[in-house]
């Protein structure tokens, strides 16, 4: 389940913060960087990095004792998962820190408006509903008041 | 303009908008009951909504899909948990398989709608809750797009 929302939650990232708009705000992805997601996420052990580094930041270290692969192996998943913006890696001391892309938090704050778009359609749309009724109503009720 | 607010709570995981309509109770009552007007408005703009089956009655299931610009389609369902006419609707809505049954991956939310009249008009509050912070975080980042599902379907497939 964590393993499958780390991957919902960036396919989201990479499609919600495509632009419909040339003039769209958000992150924005070119058809590229689109390849590079789906390549990153394509690999079993990635989408587990994935995972692991939503629950909080990772060193590669940690990450590689976790897994039956060398630090070298695990070094290059990251450096793949990095190129396609889902994780950024930052450098501390000795260690080299993984977390994911801060960009998704940012996007949430913005997806909650989403939501609240959605109700303002759904009510405007409820309203027209109404209007059409009543008016169509309005039409009927006059016309029988012609035939009497 | 007929919202009148929309709340977000973070604390209780829940959102309510309320909204307020120039109509009877039982007209407004008629957008939810009827699943043909129903049609007409629950689908985000690009995405029109058909409900295929529509038990109006507590414990009922209701099996919907929305229709997107490409074609493509995602489907949903409710579970009506409380009816009581021309007041309070409460349901449980979730994202369905292919086949119309519930996919139990994908988060769930409680709706419930309660309509109040007075002078004619008829004032509408709708309130989701969210099962968990970790589920509303997961509808938030899918843009609470149920169109999200197939696509997602197929991300599955490629993966």
């Amino acid at each position: 389940m964590r393993l499958q929302r780390a991957v919902l939650l960036y396919y989201n990232q990479m499609v919600v913060g495509m632009p419909t708009k040339p003039d769209a705000k958000g992150p924005g992805f070119d058809e590229g960087q689109v390849d590079l997601i789906f390549h990153a996420l394509s690999d079993r052990t990635r989408r587990d990095i994935m995972g692991k580094v939503s629950q909080g930041e990772q060193s590669i270290s940690d990450l590689a004792r976790q897994y039956d692969v060398s630090f070298a192996a695990i070094q290059k998943h990251v450096s793949v998962l990095e190129k396609a913006s889902l994780v950024t890696k930052r450098v501390n001391g000795r260690q080299k820190l993984v977390r994911n892309n801060p960009e998704t938090l940012r996007r949430a704050t913005e997806l909650l408006a989403e939501y609240e778009r959605i109700w303002t359609h759904r009510i405007d749309a409820i309203g027209q509903i109404l209007d059409e009724e009543r008016q169509t109503g309005d039409r009927k009720r006059a016309e029988e008041r012609k035939r009497r | 303009m007929t919202v009148i607010s929309t709340t977000p709570d973070r604390e209780n995981l829940e959102m309510t908008v309320v909204a307020e309509f120039d109509a009877a109770v039982d007209r407004v009552w008629q957008v939810w009951e009827d699943p043909r007007k129903l049609e007409k408005w629950w689908g985000p703009p690009g995405w029109p909504a058909s409900f295929t089956t529509f038990e109006f009655t507590e414990g009922g299931k209701v099996e919907y899909h929305m229709t997107g610009p490409e074609g493509e389609k995602a489907p949903g369902y409710w579970r009506f948990e409380a009816i009581e006419q021309h007041r309070r609707i409460r349901f449980l809505d979730g994202f369905a398989s292919e086949d119309g049954s519930p996919n139990d991956q994908m988060p769930t939310m409680v709706m419930e709608m309660t309509l109040d009249e007075a002078d004619g008009k008829t004032k509408m509050t709708t309130v989701t809750k969210f099962n968990s912070l970790e589920e509303l975080e997961q509808l938030l980042e899918m843009g609470m797009d149920e169109g999200m599902t197939q696509a997602m379907g197929q991300i599955d497939d490629l993966l």
